[in-house]
Order: C-alpha cells, then sequence, then structure tokens
C-alpha cells in the first residue's frame, strides 16, 4: 500500500533529514521493502549534486541479481570517464556503500546529454541531479535506510520521502522512489496508488525522447510532469493536467528546489492527511506521520478529491 | 421455505421511517424490533457509574494495550472514561458494547471507534479514515475534521463531525444518523442502504451513487449527483425533523434547514431482488 511522506519550513531551515526519518518510520507498517528520501539541503548553489548508483543492494528480501564489487568499480571508473569528457569537473567524492555514490559536480551543459551519456553504461542509473536536491533510496525501513546514509543529521528546507511495499515490480533500488525528474533538475516525486494507464502513457513518453529506468508505475509521474515542464507548462499546470492525464488512484508528492505540491485523484481514493501552517506544512499518508514532528494538538484535514496544492519555502 | 414474508403490510421499522423498500421473492426479511431493545445482552459487558470518572495516558501504549485498559476500567465500573494523548494512533475505542461516556484528548487515527454499540464519544480532535465503521448504537462527535470513509457501514446511532469529512463518507451506510458541519467529498452516500446523512456545507462530486435506500439532505453546493440518485421534495415533516436533530447535535441549531436539499434514491437500480438464486450469484 506504500506510505508517503513530505514538509517544507518556509523563510526557515531545519534538520530535515532527522524529521523525514521520523515520518517515514511512522509509516513502516505500510512497507519496509525500501525507503526512500528526496531531501532538499542548504549548498552553496555553484555545483551540482549526483547522486548515482553502479550496482543493486543485493541484501536480504532483493530481487536483483548478485554481482561482484568488482563490476561496480570498473563502472564507476568508465563513469569518471565519461564525466571528464563531458566536460563536468568532480569537486568532491564519496563512495557513501560499494554500489552507492555521491559526487559534487562543476557543470553547465545540457542535463539531457549528461544524463544519457553517464547512464549508457549498463547498471549505472542517476538518482538525482540537482544543486540541492540528494534522493536517496534503499532497501529497509527509515530508521536503517537512514542509518546507512548518515541523514539525519541534514539540514534543509523541505524534503519528501516514500516507504514502499513492494506490488507491481521488483524489490530493487531501481523501482523504489523518490524519481528524479529527469532531465530536470532538483524535481522529484513520491507516489501511493496504482497508474492504470501506464503502458499507454510511456509509449507515448518514451516516443518524445523521455527515460524510464524502471517498470514501476510511479516513474510515470516523474517523467510525466518533466515532459509537461519541458514543454513550458508551470509545476501546478503540469500537476493540474495530471489529474485527467494519469488514470487511476493516486496520492503525490512532487518537490523542486524552491516548492513542494501534492496532488490527490478525482476519485480520493488514496489518503492524505495534511497540516499547514504559515512556517511548516506537513503531509503524510496517516496522521501518526505528521505526529512525529508535531506531537501537540494541531489543526490536519484531508484534502479533497482531485486537488492539487503547491507551496512555496 | 418458512416464515417468509409477501404481504404488502409495513412493519414497525418502515412505519417508523427506518427504511421503506418491501423486499419480495425469496429474501426473508429480520429487521430489528424496537420492543425487543431492552432486552438486548452481550457477553462481556459492564454495569458502570457514569459519576465514576478516570484518565489514562495512552502516548506510550499500542492501540490493544489502550483498549484492554479502557476494558479493565469498564469492569471496575468506571462510566466515563478519559483518554490522553492518543497522538493519532490507530483503532482506539474499538469493539466497546457498553454504556460509557469515553473522551478523547486529541486525534485518533484509522478505525477510531469502530464496531462500538452504545457508548457516547467526544473526540476533541480529527479521526482518520473509517470513523466509527460498524457502529451500531451511541453517539460519536468529532470536534474537528474526519478522513475519508466516515462512519462506514453504520448500522445506528449518531455520527457527528463538526469539521469536514473526506470522501466516502456513510459508504454502505445501513442506517443511524451522520452530521457533518463542514463540507463533504466524493462519492458521500455510496450505496448507502438506509439511514440519514446531513451535510451543511458543500458536497463533491457522485453524491448518493448507487444508493439503495436512505436520504441525504445537503446545505450547499453539489459536485454531481452520483448514479441513480435523485433530489427529492423537502417537506415540513423532514424540516422539523432535521431542525430537532441538529439541535440535539449540537450543531447549526439556527441553519436554515428550509434551504436543503434532499436527495434520494431514484429506485432505477432495484432488481437485485427478482433476480433467481443462480442469477444472484453470479451478480456477487
Amino acid at each position: 500500500m506504500c506510505g508517503i511522506a513530505g514538509l517544507i519550513h518556509r523563510g526557515n531551515t531545519s534538520n530535515v533529514g532527522f524529521e523525514l526519518q521520523g515520518m517515514l518510520q511512522a509509516l513502516k507498517h505500510r512497507g519496509e521493502d525500501s525507503t526512500g528520501y528526496a531531501l532538499y539541503g542548504k549548498t552553496n548553489g555553484q555545483n551540482f549534486i549526483m547522486r548515482f548508483k553502479v550496482g543493486e543492494n543485493v541484501g536480504e528480501g532483493s530481487t536483483s541479481v548478485m554481482e561482484d564489487v568488482s563490476v561496480y568499480d570498473e563502472r564507476k571508473k568508465i563513469v569518471d570517464g565519461y564525466l571528464s569528457d563531458l566536460g563536468a569537473k568532480i569537486i568532491k567524492e564519496e563512495r557513501i556503500l560499494p554500489y552507492s555514490l555521491r559526487y559534487e559536480i562543476e557543470y553547465n551543459k545540457d542535463l539531457m546529454e549528461f544524463s544519457q551519456k553517464i547512464e549508457s553504461v549498463p547498471g549505472v542509473e542517476i538518482l538525482s541531479m540537482g544543486k540541492s536536491l540528494e534522493v536517496i533510496k534503499d532497501l529497509g525501513n527509515a530508521e536503517a535506510v537512514c542509518k546507512r546514509y548518515n541523514l539525519d543529521k541534514l539540514v534543509g528546507t523541505h524534503a519528501i520521502g516514500h516507504a514502499r511495499m513492494a506490488t507491481e515490480s521488483g524489490v530493487d533500488i531501481k523501482s523504489a522512489h523518490p524519481f528524479w525528474g529527469y532531465p530536470f533538475s532538483d524535481v522529484s516525486v513520491v507516489h501511493n496508488g496504482q497508474l492504470t494507464n501506464y503502458w499507454n502513457n510511456r509509449r507515448v513518453l518514451e516516443n518524445k525522447g523521455m527515460r524510464f529506468m524502471s517498470e514501476c508505475d510511479s516513474e510515470l509521474i516523474a517523467v510525466y510532469l518533466a515532459e509537461k515542464m519541458r514543454n513550458g507548462a508551470t509545476l501546478e499546470e503540469g500537476m493540474k493536467e495530471s489529474l485527467t492525464g494519469l488514470d487511476g488512484v493516486f496520492t503525490y508528492f512532487v518537490a523542486t528546489k524552491d516548492s513542494l505540491g501534492m496532488a490527490k485523484d478525482t476519485m480520493a481514493a488514496k489518503p492524505l492527511v495534511l497540516y499547514e501552517s504559515e512556517d511548516l506544512v506537513a503531509m503524510g499518508s496517516e496522521e501518526i506521520a505528521i505526529r512525529s514532528v508535531l506531537p501537540h494538538e494541531i489543526e490536519t484535514y484531508d484534502p479533497f478529491d482531485g486537488e492539487v496544492k503547491v507551496w512555496q519555502i | 421455505m418458512a416464515n417468509l414474508k409477501t404481504s404488502e403490510k409495513k412493519t414497525k421499522a418502515q412505519s417508523m421511517g427506518l427504511h421503506s423498500e418491501v423486499l419480495t421473492g425469496k429474501t426473508q426479511q429480520k429487521f430489528f424490533n424496537p420492543d425487543e431493545a431492552e432486552n438486548f445482552y452481550y457477553f462481556g459487558t459492564y454495569d458502570v457509574d457514569f459519576n465514576k470518572r478516570t484518565e489514562i495516558d495512552v502516548k506510550n501504549m499500542e492501540c490493544r494495550e489502550a483498549n484492554k485498559k479502557i476494558d479493565e476500567l469498564m469492569k471496575d465500573g468506571y462510566g466515563t472514561i478519559v483518554i490522553k494523548n492518543p497522538q493519532g494512533k490507530h483503532s482506539l475505542g474499538v469493539g466497546i458494547l457498553n454504556k460509557l461516556n469515553l473522551i478523547f484528548e486529541g486525534s485518533l487515527g484509522y478505525f477510531g471507534c469502530g464496531s462500538m454499540d452504545g457508548p457516547i464519544v467526544r473526540i476533541n480532535g480529527r479521526v482518520g479514515w473509517s470513523c466509527a465503521e460498524n457502529m451500531m448504537a451511541g453517539k460519536v462527535v468529532i470536534e474537528k475534521n474526519a478522513g475519508s470513509c466516515f462512519g462506514a457501514a453504520i448500522r445506528g446511532g449518531d455520527l457527528i463531525c463538526k469539521g469536514s469529512v473526506g470522501a466516502r463518507t456513510g459508504i454502505d451506510q445501513k442506517g443511524g444518523t451522520i452530521i457533518i458541519g463542514g463540507d463533504a467529498g466524493a462519492f458521500t452516500g455510496f450505496m448507502m442502504q438506509r439511514g440519514r446523512i446531513i451535510i451543511l456545507g458543500d458536497v463533491g462530486i457522485n453524491l448518493g451513487d448507487s444508493m439503495y435506500d436512505g436520504t441525504i439532505f445537503v446545505g450547499g453546493k453539489i459536485g454531481s449527483f452520483g448514479s441513480d440518485a435523485v433530489e427529492a421534495e423537502l417537506t415540513d415533516s423532514d424540516q422539523d425533523w432535521l431542525r430537532r436533530k441538529l439541535k440535539v447535535a449540537e450543531i447549526g441549531e439556527n441553519f436554515d434547514v428550509s434551504k436543503m436539499t434532499k436527495v434520494v434514491s431514484g429506485k432505477k437500480l432495484w432488481n437485485y431482488d427478482a433476480l433467481e438464486p443462480t442469477e444472484k450469484k453470479g451478480a456477487i
């Protein structure tokens, strides 16, 4: 059934890594196959941060095929070479896990060309590319992923996350949320629900040159919105169009470098509880997610069917 | 087959307005008899004293532990129980088949106060999905908003939300009254079979979709009517009843009920009972 959570501090920063961890852990009963974080941190705003993977987590519960670590090393070498070819300069490099890396990159050309080149290496996927966005996703519940990637100290303005129960695709990182809104920097999406016109939409979007990295229906939302924005639509316009363009039941969150939005399908079949104040918006599949950051009595409500909302930092 | 009711004579429940359909064919009717209400007895119910009051803090309790504690307190004769710090926990206050004053100082998560019969509950907060699902009797008052499937399949009692509610309020409702002080979402009264829903604010699309029976009153705008839901004449007795009900419900006492829209089933989908048993199987 999956659980989603998100929060945005307006005019302020906070320890969003720790806060989102608490929210997602409160939703762990909705799915523990994988957990993902899209964190919008404080950066210098100059360089890109690229989170990417050169392999899958093949631990307990994974549906991925075991590979030797030397394969990861080989892929990393090719990526490094391609970055040099693209004219991208690596400022800082961190190998957090054998298959998971974080690069700070100086780059100022086309992101689509960049992504296509890097992802042409088999087994390599860019999880996020942005000047404030960092997508971290892996198998296990929120606490486990947070600990594995040391996320609890990350300070930022907003964040969205996902606790996944795998139903329509594998238990692996590539099917885990959030999805990056390729090829736009700093765009991420999480989703709870099922999309029933996935293949129809995917065929159309692939013919327009958009890229899919998994067979998870939720990835469609990120690609769908990215395509709308590529054609000049604002985020909110794209989200409103998605209410009719996407068929099925869904509640999803989308975040950009300075905003956070939510959309709920016209059947209102998937849950969402929302808290809104002057300086903080927090939302989740269940109220207990919000309670982990706001334990005192607060006013919350369920957005109605077909509702789209966007907040700025 | 013995004891089949095939006459057109009204039952007591029908004459009280609890339902209006007359089933025919091989369906056997067994409706609640108000004369026998006092004879009902549930195993595990207790004599409680409403003046005997206590509080419990459930902040660090799992829902089972909290529900068990409520049961133990009723066993000890406590008739008024205040629950502190529910903090959005799921399934609190479920399965209470006792007369009891139950007060939640905070919000509940999913399925709060489900499957209960008798207590009077006040929730000084919000409730999540499926509050009071399958309630048989009693009264639940929510001071703030409620999630979707509010009052799903309730059989009786009064369920009152002073704020707004999500989608599918009163889905599969089989009796009782649901009163909403604010707005309600899509598919309100979806497949309802009996009972009444009152919404003082606006309501979303597909109101009363596939409703079998029952009545919905709306004070504000209606997004759209669902399949087989139609507008009916708002009678004087309807208005009298609405005024009485809103007063008892501590909500909208001065609301102008004369401008409310009354929605009932068009009864065009009423062909289920005419099917032969083998066809019924297919329909199910």
